[in-house]
């Protein structure tokens, strides 16, 4: 593996006439953690839809391990298998138990027998926390576990590529704690991650990057301490001077 | 300002969707062809013909028929009305909460049982022959009027259950949110509950509607000279079976607009939630 794991070209991605990816360019290497930053519809969450096929893109390319699956052609299908993706709204299947939405994609789309899955997706519950909760309906856990369960659903196929949309933006302050420390013990042992956060003390404890996205185009890269602390762009700063008399940035 | 490989995925994308027009095209053409074959090929397929698609039986029985129809238009949108308004009250019954209310549910939950359970044809035959047979002065004779009360009694039973699933779709929370404002259960329902649940279940209600249409032609059986009627005594003179098949026609003719109503309401419905 010398290539990045994930390579976005030129992408573009209108809605009508408005142009939400407006040619972006980014790169995501093995066992590196990327974090998107940016105020809401600068376009970060189209771009994560936009990588893992959910969105038709208008023009550029997006590259799984160098093969161009933003193609029509290819099956996007089987280009997602790659792909983990976890959503804000956590987007649990509620008349589903805990345990059957970690192993669904394993059963029916990877073919694994039940009783192997069942206990691969136990291990991978005990190890985010909720083990206890395997046979309950998701409507019975609280925000945090939610959303750890929907991490353990995203990792049960083994992805190159774990993609996190804002996962704790729809939680209480209180349940924000669990869910990113289990991201950071994720990054810990070596994931490859592309998220999208609010959270930009998180972002600079995590990231071995950080992007700031401003309407649609990429307008800063670099290392957590030198976007968050000295970033080169007046725009950067003004989003930043915002996120601090927010309260946000501690 | 699109670059050469987009503009290349797009005459690819073109060129695909160009490729399933035209199998879709052929299937459909090579589909009723051999349907076609298969039916004028058939050995009664003469007799069949004229028996049943007889052009100058169909000509000679359209004015009578089509004057039938009318009666069934007219029908329709009295029962229509009057289904409306007596299915949203039995569903309001159905879904009062507390002790005190508890006979009242139990009368509308009954009379859904029943009116559900009994068949249209039966029930006809009971308002139609056993309603004027208690010779009580005031009662309505008219079969068509008669036959209109069994086909309200029936589909408000139908119609009252849509209704019920619709308001019981209504997330709690805006009845919290309602009763928080201070609007007392009528109102809640009237301003906030019914306004959501009827348009989460205008396709079903619609297609009740569909149904109830074509359903106007078993008034015949009480002797109303309806569409079908108006068929089945141009049948008898002319020994000849295609005016219930231009009655059938003009029944398909009817629904057709009431089926795209349907579809478009649907779609408006499904662009107004998508956007909240």
């Amino acid at each position: 593996m010398s290539g990045p794991v994930l390579s976005v070209r030129g992408l573009v991605k209108s809605y009508g006439a408005d142009r939400v990816l407006d040619g972006v360019d980014l790169d995501v290497h093995e066992h590196e953690v990327v974090v998107l930053i940016g105020a809401s519809g600068s376009g970060k969450s189209t771009l994560l839809r936009c990588v893992d096929l959910l969105e038709e893109v208008d023009d550029g390319q997006v590259l799984l391990d160098g093969q161009d699956v933003s193609d029509p052609r290819v099956d996007a299908d089987v280009a997602r298998r790659a792909m983990g993706v976890v959503f804000q709204q956590f987007n649990l299947f509620p008349h589903l138990s805990v345990l059957d939405n970690v192993t669904l994609a394993s059963r029916v789309v990877h073919g694994v027998p039940r009783e192997r899955a069942e206990r691969e997706a136990l291990a991978l519950l005990e190890r985010v926390g909720v083990g206890d909760k395997a046979r309950a309906h998701p409507d019975r856990l609280s925000g945090g576990q939610q959303q750890r369960v929907a991490i353990a659903r995203a990792l049960a196929h083994e992805p190159r590529l774990l993609l996190l949309d804002e996962i704790t933006s729809a939680l209480d302050p209180e349940l924000v704690g669990e869910v990113l420390t289990l991201v950071r013990e994720l990054a810990a042992q070596g994931r490859t991650i592309l998220m999208a956060t609010h959270e930009m003390g998180f972002a600079k404890q995590v990231a071995d990057r950080v992007c700031f996205l401003d309407r649609g185009r990429l307008v800063e890269s670099g290392p957590p301490e030198q976007v968050l602390g000295e970033p080169e762009h007046e725009r950067t700063r003004q989003f930043l001077r915002r996120i601090v008399a927010a309260g946000r940035l501690v | 300002m699109i670059s050469d490989l987009q503009r290349e995925r797009l005459a690819h994308r073109r060129s695909r969707s160009r490729r399933s027009t035209l199998i879709a095209l052929v299937s459909t053409v090579v589909f009723a062809a051999v349907a076609w074959f298969t039916v004028t090929s058939s050995p009664g397929w003469p007799r069949v013909r004229r028996s049943f698609f007889d052009l100058e039986t169909a000509r000679r029985s359209l004015p009578a028929v089509l004057d039938g129809l009318w009666l069934n238009v007219r029908v329709l949108v009295v029962c229509e009305v009057l289904i409306l308004v007596l299915a949203l009250g039995i569903a309001a019954l159905r879904t009062l909460r507390g002790p005190v209310w508890f006979p009242v549910r139990v009368l509308a939950t009954g009379y859904v049982d029943l009116f559900r359970g009994l068949p249209l044809i039966i029930c006809l035959y009971l308002v139609g022959f056993g309603l004027p047979g208690l010779r009580l002065t005031g009662l309505p004779r008219d079969p068509v009027v008669l036959g209109s009360i069994a086909l309200v009694l029936v589909y408000s039973a139908y119609v009252a259950e849509v209704f019920r699933a619709g308001i019981e779709s209504v997330h709690p929370s805006q009845l919290a949110a309602a009763r928080s404002l201070g609007l007392d259960h009528g109102r809640t329902m009237r301003i906030v509950v019914l306004p959501q649940a009827v348009r989460r279940v205008l396709p079903a209600l619609l297609n009740d509607f569909v149904a109830l249409q074509k359903d106007c032609g078993l008034i015949s059986v009480l002797g109303a000279v309806d569409a079908v009627r108006a068929a089945q005594i141009a049948s008898a003179s002319s020994y000849n079976f295609t005016p219930h098949v231009v009655a059938g026609l003009l029944f398909v003719l009817l629904a057709v607009p009431s089926a795209r109503l349907a579809d478009l309401v649907s779609r408006r419905a499904a662009r107004r939630w998508g956007a909240a």
